[in-house]
This record gives structure tokens, sequence and C-alpha cells, in this order.
């Protein structure tokens, strides 16, 4: 599904750059539930952020899905986004003034799917993370968990081929953290690939492969027996 | 691109900070109501004077004589000459594209010994031998009776038309006039018609006191043969009168051993070229208006521009957003410049709407108090309206240009990490 090959990537800051990433090599098959650990200056997010095309290696290959992804155009690079992937963010990243169910019915916009459709398949994305009867309540009005789910509903709702989550339970308490990681675990079990970038080793034991990255290069790549987050919910 | 969810979003984005979204709307609103009130104000005055100037035919010019002062052909300077009815035909002849030639003989008594007596009263006033065309010259509005006529002309009649002013004078209050006899220097003339003038040119008072005879009846009872003082000579509405002047001034020349070089000899005023003086006039009111208003619009437009910029700014993280869900850049762009133009447009109906309703208030007051002088039933044409919706177009264009690259050109990488 993923394979990077020898990716660089630095920043320029001011007359010294800065190398972040030293060369990644990392494959990622169908299915797989990856979580990538680094303390931060790791290179993890930078990783997460070319992953999802938001950002641009210098060099090495990156290839989504037998596309290679390399030289994007903005608007080439949002389409991809919009046909590839679901982002989770830290900080969720719902548009304030938009319902949840608008949240999670704006990737299906960007796809121009019709109006009535959209309404359709979010409600059944809201359903799927028990949000149904918070469809038509704004952001603000929903708890920290609650805002995560709806962003999950709202990656998946253009049914992508990768979810990329960039520290998805970094904002809530263990308790919502372990209903959302149950949450991504039940999305991984329909065969989804997603990839989890954590400093919590809890969290990263509930995924199914731990990739350890320390100063821009993978030092650690291993699977492990996967902690069910249910065993923590009620 | 014109759907539901676009317009639903640029009114959630405008209402979302309604006062500030008034208040830009207003830098637009008050340009546009300025450019329309002063576009009103400047055709109110140009109806006021074009009233002043009456339906009059403005292709004209008047012509009489001076004295000479240069000899020429064995004649001395100084020498006094006049017109002769020969000169109308001549003219008629020799210089193309004329409309009307009205010669005129003139006893002149304004205010001086009294020179028209009826019955036990009696005054002084000018009064003229005139062609029936030269009320197409020198509008006039015949209040009772009728104008001189060709059968006046030809029969040499003696009637007379006179003015508001000498039936005041003359006559009793509610006295018949028609078919009355006023005494002209000695000579009876039957009162045909009443007229009253509507130019205000200041000689208000003396206008309403002339008095029109036929042409002919004046040469034959004052004397004057063949002579002719004056003339108004309108051009057809082809051609200018301020073109065809030197023909006819130099033909004139001619005819009475004038020198070609002697400017003095003949006196005429050119209408037309004061029209035209006053036409340009307008013109440039227009222009200023157009200027100041537009002036006043684009301090509007820049509020706009930098309203939607802040908007913009506001937004960075929420653009960063939509675009890693994978909306595309000129989606984005169109969407920040249909919010300006939207909103440009809107606020500047209102100005359109608020300076409309301004200009009624005007009329309404202006019919309420009656006719101001030179101005008149100020207003603006439909076409200035959509011309002015048309610079509201573009400038709500321009106003959104700015804003929406500055919308793109945030990497969504940047934009996300934006608090």
């Amino acid at each position: 599904m993923i394979e990077i090959k020898d990716l660089h990537k630095s920043y320029k800051m001011g007359s010294n750059s800065l190398h972040v990433l030293k060369g990644i090599n990392f494959t990622a098959e169908d299915g797989e539930l990856v979580a990538i650990m680094g303390s931060s200056g790791s290179g993890k997010s930078t990783l997460l952020n070319i992953l999802g095309m938001l950002d641009e290696a210098d060099s090495g290959e990156y290839t989504l899905d037998n596309v290679p992804i390399k030289n994007l155009s903005e608007t080439k690079a949002a389409q991809y986004r919009n046909k590839f992937l679901g982002f989770i963010f830290q900080s969720f990243n719902l548009i304030n003034y938009k319902s949840a169910m608008e949240n999670v019915a704006l990737p299906l916009y960007y796809q121009k799917v019709g109006r009535k459709e959209r309404q359709e398949k979010a409600l059944n994305y809201l359903e799927r993370v028990g949000l149904k009867e918070w469809a038509t309540h704004l952001p603000n009005e929903l708890s920290g968990g609650q805002k995560q789910r709806v962003a999950i509903a709202r990656a998946m709702a253009a049914e992508p081929k990768v979810l990329l989550a960039d520290e998805p339970t970094g904002a809530l308490d263990s308790k919502t953290s372990y209903e959302v990681m149950d949450l991504i675990q039940k999305i991984n079990d329909e065969g989804n690939t997603i990839l989890v970038v954590t400093h919590e080793e809890d969290i990263a034991h509930m995924c199914k492969r731990i990739v350890h990255l320390r100063d821009g290069v993978i030092v650690e790549d291993k699977k492990v027996k996967q902690v069910r987050a249910a065993e923590y919910v009620q | 691109m014109f759907n539901k969810d676009r317009w639903r979003e640029i009114l959630e984005v405008l209402t979302s900070n309604v006062w500030r979204t008034l208040f830009t709307a207003f830098g637009v609103c008050w340009g546009i109501f300025i450019l329309i009130v002063l576009l009103a104000a400047g055709k109110g005055l140009e109806n006021g004077i074009r009233q002043d100037f009456g339906d009059i035919a403005t292709n004209t010019m008047f012509m009489w004589t001076r004295s000479t002062t240069k000899a020429y052909e064995g004649l001395p300077k100084g020498r006094s000459f006049e017109f002769r009815t020969s000169d109308v035909q001549a003219i008629q002849d020799n210089v193309p594209n004329l409309r009307f030639i009205s010669p005129r003989n003139r006893l002149s008594g304004f205010r001086g010994g009294n020179n028209v007596v009826h019955g036990i009263r009696a005054g002084a006033y000018n009064v003229y031998g005139d062609y029936p065309e030269i009320i197409r010259q020198e509008p006039m509005t015949i209040t009772s009776g009728r104008f001189v006529n060709h059968n006046d002309i030809r029969e040499k009649r003696k009637v007379a038309v006179i003015g508001r002013g000498v039936k005041n004078d003359l006559y009793e209050k509610d006295e018949e006039v028609l078919g009355t006899y006023i005494k002209i220097q000695g000579v009876n003339f039957m009162v045909i018609g009443t007229y009253k003038k509507n130019s205000n040119n200041g000689d208000g008072e003396e206008s309403q006191k002339e008095i029109y005879v036929p042409f002919t009846s004046f040469s034959q009872a004052f004397n004057r043969g063949e002579e002719v003082g004056w003339m108004a000579i309108t051009a057809n509405d082809n051609s200018s009168i301020s073109n065809l002047k030197h023909d006819i001034v130099s033909e004139m020349k001619k005819r009475h051993k004038v020198h070609p070089d002697d400017t003095r000899a003949i006196g005429y005023f050119d209408l037309y070229e004061e029209f035209n003086r006053v036409e340009s006039l307008f013109g440039a009111l227009r222009g200023v208006a157009y200027i100041v208003g537009i002036m006043v619009l684009l301090s509007g437009i820049i509020g706009v521009s930098n309203i939607m910029l802040i908007v913009v700014k506001e937004r960075t993280k929420e653009i960063g957003i939509r675009r890693a869900l994978g909306e595309q850049p000129w989606s984005i762009k169109l969407q920040i410049l249909m919010e300006s133009i939207f909103l440009t447009i809107i606020s500047g109906m209102a100005g359109i709407i608020f300076g409309s309703l301004v200009i009624f208030a005007i009329n309404t007051v202006l019919d309420s108090v009656g006719p101001v002088d030179m101005f008149m039933n100020p207003s603006v044409s439909i076409g200035v309206v959509s011309g002015a919706l048309l610079i509201l177009m573009v400038s709500g264009l321009l106003a959104g240009f700015i804003p929406a690259n500055s919308a793109i050109r945030v990497r969504p990488i940047e934009a996300l990490r934006t608090e």
C-alpha cells in the first residue's frame, strides 16, 4: 500500500539547514495498523506530512497504492489527498461554524457528491462512530472525545485508502483515548490501513506494528501483539 | 460553481461578524451613494440650464451692422450701413444648409419715452417687426390668440402680439385684450395674441414687455423701406451655424463693400458656440462627479479588500483543513472572490437604493416649492445605474483578488499549524 525508499527531508533555518529525515525506508501492507513512535524532533510528524502530501520530500521515492507521488501541483495534491487519504489530527481540526454532519460531509463535497447523498453518507458514518444524535450540533457543543470521533467519521467519509492519525489521542484523557483507539481498531478490523503517530507507549501497543524513529532514521520496526482497547472500555 | 452550498458558505462567513460586515459594506455603500447623488446633482443643474435655454433653436446666430473701421473701395472708414431685405435673399441663395433667416426691425422704447398708447394708458416698450419663424429662434409661449403668420406678412396687416408685462401695464385686470387696438407711435395695431417668455436670463422684465408686429407692416408703418436692422439665422440640424457664420458674414461684407479684414463692421452672436460651451461644462461636471464618486468608492473598496484579508487571515487554519481534506486551490480562490463580489454588490445596491431615495426626496421637495433657478429634476439614468453596478462588480473582483491569492499562498501544512 505504502512504499517509501530512502526518503530525505531537510528544513532551511536561516543559514543552516536541519536534516530531519535521513533516509527512511518503510513499507506498509494493506490492512496494517502501524504506530510511528519517537520523541519530539525525531521526524515522525514530518514523515506523516510527507505521507499526507502536505509536504514534499527532498529526495527519495514514495508510492501510494502503486501511484508514484512526486512533483505534485497543488491541485493534483488536493485531488490525491481527497481520494487516497483521511486525516485525523491531534486538535481535531473541525470547522467551527459547521455542524458535525456538515463537517463529515465536507470531503464528499470536494468529490462533488450531491447534497442528498452526502448527508446520507455523513449520517451513516456518524452512526458508526456513535454520534448520530449529535449530527446537528456544532463542534463547540461536543466533548473532546466526541470531536475526535466526528473527525474520524470525516476522515472515513471519503473512503480513503489510508488513514493518517497525528497524535489522535494527544488532547484526550486516558478513558477517551481508549475509546478513540477502540474505534480506530474497529476501523482497522474492517481492513483499512491506518498509520498512527504517537509518543504514548500504551497507545502504540494497541497497534499491530511499532516503528521507532530517532533523529530521522528508523531504529526499530517490530510487530507487536495488539492490545485491544475494548478491554479498557466498559 | 454557483451551488447552494457555496452561497450558504458565503452567507455564513459574512454573517459570522455582522457589525464588521456592516461597517465594511458602509464604505462601498457610501461611495456609490456619493457617485449617484453627484451625478444626479449634475444632471439637475444640466436640466435647469437647458430649461433656461428653453426650446430655443440653439443652432442659431444673430447678426447686426455696426460702422466700418477700414476704408475700402473708395469708401471712408466710420461709415454706417444697413442690411437690406435683398440681403436675406442673397444669404438664402449663397449659403447652403440654412433653415430659417428672420430679419427684424426694432423700435427701442424700454425705459424710454412712452411710445405705445391704449385708451388712457401709455407705456414705453420695445417693438419688433418680425417674421413668424422668430418664435422658433426666440421661443415664447402664446398664452392667448396667436402669433404673427405669413398672411400677416404678405398682406402687411397691422396686428400685434403683446407680452404679459405690456398687458398688465395697459389693460385693466380682466379686460379683454384680443381684438382691441394699441397705438404704436401714432399707428393703430390690433392685438391678436399675448405671449409669455420662459427664459430668465436676467432680462425677465424687459422680455415680457415686448410687442411683435409683422415685419412688412413694421417697415411700412415706421418708414423703414428696405432696411433690416437685425437677423436671426438658424442652420439645419445636421450642420453647425458656427461653421457657416463666416460665409454669411463675408457674403454681407461683399454686398456692402466692407473691407474683408474689417472684423468690427458686422456684429454677431453665435448662440451655438455659447451653447456648446455650456454643453462642455456639463461634460466636465459629469467627469468631476465620476472622478469624485469613484475615488470615494475606491476607499470603500480598499476597505472591503482589507476586511477580506483579515477574514482570510482568521480563516487560515480553516483553509488549511479544507485543503488537507482535498479542496482545490481554485475553489478556495473562487470562494473568497465571490464573498468579496457579493459583499460589494449588495452594499453597492444599498447605496444605489439610498441614493435614489434621496434623489426622490429632493424631487418631491422641488415639486412642492415650485421651480428653482438653474436646478430641475435631478436624476440618474438606468444606464448610469447599470454602469455603477458594473463598476461594483469589477471592484469587488479587484478587492477580492489580493486576499484570494494570499489565501492559497500559505501552504496547507503551515496553515494547519496556525492557531
